[in-house]
């Protein structure tokens, strides 16, 4: 399809997501890459890929944790606790990563598991009714390298 | 997983659009096939498009993304000719806080949804559909290519589908993170590789949507009511729910309650009910403080106005809105400054930049209600935040400075003692949640 020269710029968030598994980030340089596969400036492709979260503009640990602090979560007291918790036991803050790359913590809206709440996304699985305990099992078994 | 409890007066409301949900497997094409699927399909296929127009308009299917625009009159807005290429849009970007439908249905049955696309787009003449599904939703992403795949080999999507002569392409498009891409003109843009930002409207995707060419967005709870309506009649579909909200419709109950989850029941099932018997009420005791019927763009409802019934014309008399049919149950231990404050959260998180009062607006409301549940809260900030949602409501492209706004006046309607408590001393009304848990 090549109506109004859309058909390159139409392949773009998936072209992003390709470059960011390859480089585990949206590096400069694989802004740079996928600019010169798709023949589209390097200023659009970072407007589309600075607009969506799921796009990492910096390195990211192996595990990117990410706390939901929707209401639903809130009124069944997740999200602050859980947030905290995890970050005095990662040492770190929301938006850092830990000194060993293992980890990455982030805190974002609403993960449509309102029903099953309190809940956290690492990588790519979702994790509901999570508890303190629940999360010293998972860290336990993601430092193992498993999950 | 969808709870199914028998109502308090015993009737059971045999669900429709959940009917495979808990089946093993639900997600593959054979188990779909052997409930019954892609029957309506062949039927529909063997009818003129007009007449699958016209009993989508008899069955009174209203939009489940929101809105509630009657489908029927929708597809009626598609250009008739054929000498356009038209677009099918499928709007899985579900991210509406309190609303977990249609992950549901995307991860566990995704062939109800296609079967939906496939009579939709033989009725509006669109020959390419694309499902566009939020980015978190991994899992479904992945089911759903495995889905597509397998409708391919089935002869349900592709040439001359079942010797019909109609032809369907169908692709997944995996979003990225962004709320606002579930407005279907930001939807649009994001398809297009852009930035996700709201069209000015008109034009509607109906005239030039993706790529300048007549679209079709549609809410994957709506495309799923389709097959059903095609199989057992607009009559059958009608019969369900209110005069006015037909059909059966998936509720997300969150929040304070003991059994939340979906649940599929008749539109038009009172509030209370759903709360109390099929989500169990309200744990320990504790009494509903408010509710948010329809995810957290609609107004608030305080516990006295709870007895209403789910449909969108009762909503709306009662000054909220059906939305997505996502309830929020709202304890008395929570203090609604904070419940508010959060909700602005989100909306000055989500807001896509582009227009100045939702920009500037949502970033400020946030501001002026945290300082407020911090204690430093100052005179006339109630009156501010009241502003303020004046300046928004209406004032930007897309319906988010009207969502925003909504939480906001409701919560000040309903309560506005504990802001005024925050005003003058520098606290909640109510123990903090923290606190509350201690005395326990």
């Amino acid at each position: 399809m090549t109506i109004n020269g859309s058909c390159q710029q139409t392949k773009l968030l998936a072209a992003l997501y390709l470059a960011q598994e390859q480089f585990g980030w949206l590096s400069p340089e694989a802004i740079q890459r996928v600019s010169a596969r798709l023949n589209i400036p390097p200023g659009q492709v970072m407007s589309s890929a600075s607009f969506y979260t799921l796009f990492k503009l910096k390195p990211q640990g192996t595990n990117v944790i990410q706390v939901c602090e929707g209401l639903s979560c809130f009124l069944v007291g997740g999200a602050e606790p859980l947030i905290e918790y995890l970050s005095s036991k990662l040492r770190i803050q929301p938006g850092e990563t830990s000194a060993d790359g293992l980890f990455t913590l982030e805190v974002v809206q609403c993960l449509a598991a309102c029903g099953s709440a309190p809940a956290i996304r690492v990588n790519d699985d979702l994790y509901e009714n999570m508890t303190l305990e629940s999360i010293d099992d998972l860290i336990e078994l993601l430092k193992k390298g498993g999950y | 997983m969808i709870n199914r409890v028998l109502s308090e007066t015993g009737v059971v409301f045999q669900p429709v659009l959940t009917k495979n949900i808990n089946l093993e497997g639900s997600e593959r094409i054979q188990v779909y096939l052997d409930s019954g699927g892609y029957l309506a399909a062949k039927k529909a296929l063997a009818m003129e498009p007009a007449e699958v127009v016209n009993q989508v308009k008899r069955s009174g299917l209203r939009g489940r993304g929101g809105a509630g625009f009657p489908t029927g009159v929708k597809w009626g807005f598609m250009p008739g000719d054929a000498s356009h290429q038209k677009v099918i849009v499928v709007n899985t970007d579900e991210g509406e806080p309190g609303t977990f439908k249609d992950r549901e249905i995307v991860e566990q049955d995704p062939h109800q949804v296609i079967e939906g696309v496939l009579i939709a787009a033989y009725a509006v003449g669109a020959s390419r559909a694309y499902v566009y599904i939020r980015g978190e939703f991994f899992l479904g992403v992945k089911r759903w290519i495995k889905a597509i795949a397998d409708a391919y080999e089935f002869g349900f999507l592709g040439e001359n589908i079942l010797g019909s002569g109609f032809s369907l392409d169908m692709s997944v498009h995996r979003g990225a993170g962004a709320y606002i891409c579930g407005e279907e003109t930001a939807m649009l843009e994001s398809l297009e590789g852009k930035r996700g930002t709201p069209r000015l409207k008109p034009p509607y995707p109906a005239t030039k949507g993706l790529f300048g060419l007549p679209t079709l967005v549609q809410n994957i709870e709506t495309l799923a009511c389709i097959p059903h309506i095609i199989r057992l009649g607009p009559e059958w579909f009608a019969k369900i729910g209110t005069d006015e909200s037909t059909g059966p419709k998936i509720f997300s109950v969150s929040g304070n309650v003991r059994n939340p989850g979906n649940f599929e029941l008749p539109m038009g099932t009172p509030l209370r009910e759903i709360i109390d018997v099929y989500a169990g009420g309200v744990p320990g005791g504790k009494k509903i403080k408010a509710v948010i019927p329809g995810g957290v763009s609609t107004p608030i409802l305080p516990a006295r106005a709870l007895d209403v019934r789910m449909c969108f014309e009762d909503l709306a008399a009662a000054g909220s809105a059906l939305g997505t049919g996502a309830i929020i149950v709202i304890d008395e231990t929570h203090c609604m400054v904070e419940v508010a404050r959060r909700v602005s959260k989100f909306f000055a998180h989500e807001s896509c930049g582009f227009c100045t009062p939702c920009r500037i607006g949502s970033r400020r409301i946030f501001e002026i209600l945290s300082r407020m549940e911090n204690g430093a809260g100052r005179p006339g900030d109630i009156e501010l935040l009241l502003e303020l949602a004046e300046g928004i409501d209406g004032h930007t492209f897309c319906p988010m400075g009207s969502a925003l706004v909504n939480p906001v006046r409701s919560a000040i309607k309903h309560f506005r003692e504990e802001f005024e408590h925050h005003l003058t001393h520098k606290t909640c009304l109510v123990p903090k949640i923290t606190e509350w848990e201690k005395e326990l």
